[in-house]
């Protein structure tokens, strides 16, 4: 790895604004809540996010991991909290900032093919109502050789398989060409040889300072994949290098089969809201 | 007959020509709007719209004491658009689903129009009649003054499509991402709201509100058939709505008591069957034929692998065969496997032998040897990979045989390492 952390104190310290322990800081999220009716599914989370990381978000289904880069993103509002993007806040920060959704969050049968999908990437800067240049097609067709599928460019999307599928959202991504990536779940779905290339491609990515946050379901592969965890039920378990967050003992906590009490209050509180008797 | 047809055909009559290309026009708008409705999965909104529009035409009606189009409109346009904005707040902030949401949306100002013509009609006001039209639309009513009103907004309305295409498209494929990019998604979502609105109210002049839903969905149901990119889609329903209109207004012509909305309607209908049917790629008989092709490939393979592994079990791949031999490897009726034998024996698979008998090619030896090692590859992986009883992988394999894509050969052959037997302890036949 090109940049250790001790070294990256200094890069790119002129764009962004360095915290109180001197390291760049691409992501700060401070005590954000969000409900949904009025059930709070995610409580507190606190963390900042040193720049040119590969991290992965963990935990157990319904830990709220999709709701957190969904927050981030501003895509759900928050009950209270807010977020720090290379030390903007997110409206200034979008410019910087790319997020991927989860590949079944959109009806791939849609009349597009696949070239002017990842010209979308394109579309924030080419600005409302005008048309993409030349110059924006290339960036596509470039995103599309570095995932591995320039010759499907002009294919229907309906067409495409689902290991295909994700390599398009991720062009898409890469001809954003931004600092910091949040993604749903790129794994989810995809053949072998797919999720090699991807893991390839978010490494050269991190060689090149980006910092990639990753939903990630398969503990199997975090200690192969990436280099700080962010372990996460409801709550924020523990967050920060591989080697000292993924342990046993944290995971239990993050996995533990009991409901905690977190759960139980929510529920609670949505039987509140439902004007049900609390016993 | 002849001559009122040619009449028709050049437009020469002024009242003709008013009808005809008011019909036209008022299909454009609600047909362009149609397909972001149809892709959103908003089809049945925009029938909820059309029927809330009712009210505001009657209260329009009420206030300014005549039928001003200009007016109506303006009325049509407040209710239409305060029906969405409703269904949109039940579902944001109650735990009542959209369809619902949808169904109370309608009836409630449905027959809040119903009882406000109602009232209309019971004043008795002199102008009042042909109100009631709006129901089911009558175009043959059209008047100068509606068509280049209506017509110029269905004009206005695909201006505004092709300024913002680039924007409705992505917030109508991916409104999340539309959103993280910076783009005003909420925003955007409004102005598909406002455009089907003002699409609905243009059009419920020639087809009414109970069947203009037909109008904004029917042609982009059917341009979808044909086409796999969003600009052409807009382009052949916005004329599929045109032709509906025409030939709509063309045969109520012919016979005057014939209504021309529902006429319009059944024009669409029609061209969206045969869309249905006969589209090239998504239609059902291309999809038939597909099937169909691929029922017979799989015969072919099936008798090209059992041939092969006659020859496997004699060690004589390229001796002749009768039917009644093939059929005790594998029973398949007769008439049906003798129209495989001569398909494959014109594809240059078999050679026709004296004593009604077959044999194999080089060439079929060559399928016959690659339909069993996918067989055989399939069984190896099934017992290896998915940990399979080997006496349960026969059956799958007989299907995924005829699937597998040369790619897939190689992958499987590369993962599983060339295996030299099956499960089943046979020769696994390689090139």
């Amino acid at each position: 790895m090109k940049f250790r952390e001790s070294l990256s104190g200094g890069k790119k310290s002129n764009q962004t604004r360095e915290n109180i322990s001197g390291s760049v800081s691409s992501l700060e999220v401070h005590d954000l809540t969000v409900s949904y009716h009025r059930r709070p599914v995610l409580w507190d989370i606190d963390f900042e996010m040193p720049e040119g990381k590969l991290v992965a978000i963990v935990g157990p289904n319904g830990a709220g991991k999709s709701t957190l880069i969904k927050a981030i993103m501003g895509l759900v509002p928050p009950a209270s909290g807010y977020v720090k993007i290379f030390g903007q806040s997110l409206e200034d920060a979008r410019p910087r900032v790319g997020y991927v959704p989860q590949r079944n969050s959109v009806d791939w049968d849609f009349p597009t093919n696949v070239l002017d999908v990842v010209l979308m990437g394109r579309y924030r800067r080419i600005g409302l109502f005008r048309r993409p240049r030349a110059a924006d097609r290339d960036v596509a067709t470039d995103a599309l050789r570095q995932v591995g599928i320039a010759d499907l460019a002009k294919r229907q999307i309906s067409q495409l398989s689902g290991g295909q599928q994700q390599r398009v959202f991720i062009a898409r991504a890469l001809a954003q060409d931004v600092d910091l990536y949040l993604m749903d779940e790129p794994f989810v779905g995809v053949d072998a040889a797919t999720e090699g290339a991807i893991i390839e491609l978010l490494r050269e990515m991190r060689r090149r300072g980006k910092t990639v946050v990753v939903v990630h379901h398969d503990l199997g592969t975090v200690r192969d994949y990436f280099d700080w965890v962010l372990l996460l039920n409801l709550r924020l378990v523990a967050f920060g290098p591989l080697e000292e967050v993924f342990t046993d003992t944290l995971l239990q906590q993050t996995y533990g089969g009991r409901l905690n009490i977190l759960t139980e209050v929510g529920e609670l509180m949505k039987k509140q809201d439902r004007g049900r008797e609390l016993r | 007959m002849n001559d009122s047809l040619f009449d028709f055909l050049v437009l020469r009559d002024l009242s003709t020509r008013t009808v005809v290309i008011g019909s036209m026009l008022l299909g454009i708008g609600s047909a362009a709007i149609g397909c972001f409705a149809l892709l959103r999965k908003r089809a049945l909104v925009g029938d909820a719209v059309a029927h809330s529009v009712l009210p505001g035409i009657a209260i329009a009606f009420l206030i300014v004491g005549s039928k001003d189009p200009l007016a109506l409109m303006v009325g049509a346009v407040v209710t239409g658009w305060f029906s969405m904005i409703a269904m949109d707040y039940i579902v944001r902030n109650s735990r009542i689903r959209e369809d619902a949401a949808i169904g109370l949306a309608l009836s409630v100002f449905f027959g809040l129009g119903i009882l406000l013509l109602t009232h209309i009609q019971h004043t008795g006001a002199a102008n009042q009649s042909g109100l009631d039209k709006f129901l089911f639309g009558q175009a043959a009513s059209l008047l100068a003054r509606d068509v280049a009103v209506f017509g110029s907004v269905s004009l206005i309305l695909l201006l505004v499509l092709i300024v913002t295409f680039k924007e409705l498209k992505v917030v109508s494929f991916d409104p999340d991402f539309t959103r993280a990019i910076g783009f005003p998604a909420r925003f955007l979502e409004l102005l598909l709201t406002t455009l089907l609105v003002v699409a609905v109210v243009a059009g419920i002049q020639a087809v009414g509100v109970v069947l203009m839903a037909a109008m904004l969905i029917t042609p982009a149901a059917a341009a979808r058939y044909w086409t796999e990119r969003l600009g052409v889609m807009i382009l052949l329903a916005s004329l599929f709505g045109i032709l509906s209109g025409y030939v709509g207004a063309f045969i109520s012509y012919l016979e005057p008591h014939m209504p021309t909305g529902p006429w319009i309607v059944v024009v669409a209908s029609f061209i969206f069957f045969v869309s249905l049917l006969s589209a090239p790629k998504r239609g059902v008989i291309a999809q038939l034929l597909r099937r169909r092709k691929n029922v017979r490939v799989t015969l072919e393979e099936n008798i090209l692998k059992t041939m092969h592994r006659m020859g496997e079990a004699d060690r004589e791949m390229q001796d002749p065969r009768s039917i009644s031999e093939i059929q005790n490897y594998r029973s398949i009726p007769a008439a049906v496997l003798q129209r495989g034998l001569l398909r494959l024996a014109s594809e240059g698979y078999l050679t026709s032998q004296p004593n009604k008998k077959w044999s194999l090619t080089t060439q079929g030896v060559v399928e016959g040897a690659r339909i069993t090692r996918l067989h055989r590859l399939w069984e190896v992986y099934l017992t290896e990979y998915v940990r399979i009883a080997p006496d349960h992988v026969h059956d799958d394999a007989e299907s995924i045989e005829h699937v597998l894509t040369p790619e897939l050969e190689v992958e499987l052959q590369r993962l599983l390492q060339r295996p030299a037997i099956d499960p089943h302890q046979q020769t696994i036949p390689y090139r």
